[in-house]
């Protein structure tokens, strides 16, 4: 038997056609092009601040004010607003943002054309390019509220910014807990309170956290929406509440418009010092994810 | 007559049938889910200290059923419950009743194994704790466990994630869970689909001893299963509109097991269980 399929099929598995082989790596080939583009602008960003900033990167620039002779200059103020803004962020989006998304998941009734629009407009505000946010944040909350050019103005118009990013990130996790937890819960006897606030919140945690810190960090960028409400660059006392303010990335701004080539220097020192902050923001939402991810 | 059943198996009557007290008396039950009727005309009821089976092809509307009793369908947007459920004589479905009151009464075990991701102990304690019970909570959480035959194994990791149990061990988790708030009656929805044989087997042997202090109803795909456990068996069946579109679940024979299974005084009955259909 062997022997004669043997000799019906002398033939052996042949190296296939050249041209598909020469597709395949062409297309290899474009796909790290593509990679490649995105990966060197960054690393050329990087390695551009990082040669510029380094020699300026001192304690000066964390503890000293700003200062018209760069020698003395400092962002202290403009790093505090910056940490003081996110910490009422934090404050302001996660009660609103969880409360939001609690609601659409678990209390709206999908058939109810209301709940459907406002869905829609969630969605569609978090597409809003964010000096349309600070135009509003202008309008309203420093002229029509009566608010001023305080710090307490930037970080309410930035809670708005983020608040639909927070609420779609709360949904997605509030969605992925499974609905046999909650019917779980329910057949024991556990009110649809109880069932939300002792199952599907704490599972939903993680997410939730990820997602703010993401928008956190998004913030924390943000320029437009501070220039509008009346951030200053020249700010030389810590930062309160109701009083007027810059913030880290204003500052940058400030300072790469001057002419002396020194500011510039302290400028590309005061972006490294956001970069960390950012990063360090990322990493704990990164590390958090894969901590506390449940796997169902 | 119908040889491939193990009838050697069959136990006799345990009690005598009538015996206990009605726990469900229900009269000419129908569920819709919006417009359609998933099940119609179910009147039966359900005794006290027995296990009672649903048993019957998919899309007989048996699972439908079973989460009327703990208005567990309540849940479901568009469905609708007619007809009356006597609980103990009251009706379950009046206007004062609290579904969540309700289900306090009569627990539910899934199909799919769905421990809660916390400890083992926190799974069993978050019932008592919700229902205020909070006396010797690690007492009652022992004897649940001990009740659902899962202690001995589990006892030295009562503050593992309950996801680390295997799936029978899980459901005897989801059962001792249920057991820990002292419910009146179980329900359990193919408790077994989801396991193993040997985890079937301990979970039937549970049922029967967990029948001495609860009331228990099953709906299974198994009729060896039905035959094993249940005092009493009711098998629904499924009915075409006369256009043929809709499928509703009626009930067709609900009797004795030994009956049902040895001498079932409806057609289709003896259809499914000789395996000539479904």
């Amino acid at each position: 038997m062997s022997a004669e399929t043997t000799a019906a099929h002398p033939v052996a598995i042949g190296k296939g056609r050249d041209s598909e082989r020469f597709f395949g790596r062409l297309f290899l080939f474009y796909l790290l092009f593509s990679l490649a583009i995105g990966f060197t602008m960054l690393a050329a960003l990087l390695i551009k601040v990082l040669i510029d900033g380094i020699p300026s990167l001192s304690w000066q620039l964390l503890s000293a004010g700003p200062s018209i002779d760069p020698a003395k200059a400092g962002a202290r103020p403009a790093i505090l607003a910056s940490l003081y803004i996110g910490a009422l962020l934090i404050a302001f989006t996660v009660p609103i943002g969880v409360g939001t998304a609690v609601y659409l998941e678990e209390y709206a009734r999908k058939d109810r054309w209301y709940n459907r629009f406002l869905e829609l407009n969630i969605q569609n505000l978090a597409g809003v390019p964010s000096i349309v946010y600070g135009i509003l944040g202008l309008a309203f909350l420093v002229r029509g509220l009566g608010l001023g050019r305080v710090l307490l103005a930037g970080a309410l118009i930035l809670t708005l910014l983020v608040l639909p990013t927070v609420i779609v990130a709360s949904r997605e996790a509030i969605r992925a807990v499974p609905d046999s937890i909650r019917q779980g819960a329910f057949a024991l006897g556990a009110t649809k309170w109880q069932v939300v606030w002792k199952q599907v919140l704490p599972a939903s945690i993680p997410g939730i956290a990820t997602g703010s810190i993401l928008a956190l960090s998004r913030a924390i960028g943000e320029t437009a929406p501070l220039l509008l409400v009346g951030a200053v660059a020249f700010v030389s006392f810590n930062p309160t509440l109701l009083g007027s303010f810059t913030a880290l990335p204003i500052q940058i701004f400030q300072w790469i418009a001057r002419p002396q080539d020194e500011f510039k220097a302290l400028a590309a020192a005061a972006i490294i010092v956001l970069l960390v902050m950012l990063l360090g923001l990322n990493a704990v939402a990164i590390w958090m994810r894969n901590r506390y991810q449940q796997r169902w | 007559m119908i040889r491939d059943l193990q009838v050697d198996r069959l136990k006799a009557p345990p009690t005598e049938p009538q015996a206990g007290a009605i726990v469900f008396d229900c009269d000419d039950v129908g569920v819709y889910y919006g417009k359609a009727q998933a099940l119609k005309n179910v009147t039966m009821d359900v005794r006290e200290h027995q296990v009672t089976a649903f048993i019957g092809p998919s899309g007989c509307g048996k699972s439908t059923f079973i989460r009327c009793f703990d208005r567990m369908n309540d849940l479901i947007l568009g469905a609708r419950v007619e007809g009356t459920i006597l609980y103990h004589g009251q009706d379950l479905y009046g206007p004062d009743v609290d579904p969540v009151e309700a289900r306090k009464r009569i627990g539910m075990v899934f199909q799919k194994p769905n421990p809660f991701p916390k400890s083992i102990y926190d799974n069993i304690a978050f019932g008592p704790r919700v229902l205020g019970m909070r006396d010797d909570l690690d007492g009652r959480v022992e004897r649940a466990l001990q009740h659902a035959a899962l202690w001995d194994e589990v006892k030295d990791r009562l503050k593992d994630n309950a996801y680390g149990l295997s799936g029978g061990q899980q459901q005897r988790l989801c059962i001792a869970r249920c057991i820990a708030v002292d419910p009146d009656v179980i329900l359990m929805d193919e408790p077994c689909s989801a396991l193993d044989p040997i985890s079937t087997a301990a979970i039937e042997d549970l049922m029967a001893s967990l029948k001495r202090e609860f009331t228990i109803i099953i709906v299974t795909h198994n009729m060896q299963q039905a035959a094993r456990v249940a005092d009493r068996t009711a098998f629904f069946s499924v009915q075409l509109s006369d256009d043929g579109k809709q499928r509703t679940g009626v009930l067709v024979e609900y009797d004795d097991t030994t009956k049902i299974f040895t001498n079932p005084s409806d057609k289709r009955t003896e259809d499914y269980i000789t395996g000539r259909f479904g």
